[in-house]
């Protein structure tokens, strides 16, 4: 338990990618892939910040990339997703959208179904777990 | 170049058949921040990220100046639902 807190953001960085084949090797280096404005513990703009409050909830481990740090990887990422704007979430090397479809997904619950399809069991559903067996104690 | 609520309106209602669209720009006078929610048949058997992607592409030209940019997209039934 202790070790995953303390694992959960592997942030990677990494810079000059600008080309859709290292784009594309990125976004599959692991399982969850977002790029942000700022990094995960200081996000420079609220809708990176709604990403990476999102994720906590879910306790998930990901990379995350600052697109203020490297302006090609800024302009690279948007043409490669056909996404106009910043944050971007990846999921098993897919394009899953920005913060607005990731908050959706959140209060629908279709994030914890696409966490699952990608092997990650969400801290929501063992809170809620744990949650249970409280009041069965 | 800063943008109108008018201008963005005219331009998803035109490019999506919108039946209904809300825009608010809250940028406190920049014209580069907004959100909006449109509600259009066009969405109709869509998921998520196609409507998005769809305002997106009719908002193309003006996504390049707009720094921020908030979407809700319904479907007209949604939209019903939706309403208290």
């Amino acid at each position: 338990m202790f070790l995953s807190r303390v694992s959960r953001f592997s942030i990677f960085m990494r810079s000059f990618a600008t080309k859709p084949e290292e784009i594309e090797n990125i976004v599959k280096r692991n399982k969850v892939v977002v790029f942000m404005k700022g990094v995960p513990d200081e996000p420079k703009c609220g809708f990176s910040n709604a990403v990476v409050q999102i994720l906590r909830m879910h306790g998930v481990k990901y990379d995350a990339h600052d697109v203020l740090k490297d302006e090609e990887l800024r302009q690279g990422i948007k043409d490669f997703s056909s996404w106009p704007t910043i944050p971007q979430v990846f999921i098993c090397g897919e394009f899953v959208g920005g913060c607005d479809i990731l908050l959706q997904m959140h209060q629908n619950g279709e994030l914890v179904e696409q966490l699952k399809k990608a092997g990650i069991l969400s801290e929501l559903l063992n809170k809620e777990q744990s949650q249970d067996s409280k009041t069965k104690e | 170049m800063p943008y109108t609520e008018d201008q963005i309106r005219n331009k998803l209602i035109k490019g999506l058949d919108a039946v209904h669209v809300e825009v608010v720009d809250q940028s406190d006078g920049c014209g580069a921040k907004f959100a909006v929610v449109i509600v259009s048949n066009k969405f109709e058997g869509k998921p998520l990220l196609q409507r998005h992607r769809l305002v997106n592409s009719v908002l193309a030209e003006e996504l390049k100046d707009i720094h921020a940019f908030s979407q809700k997209t319904l479907t007209p039934e949604q939209w019903e639902k939706d309403q208290p």
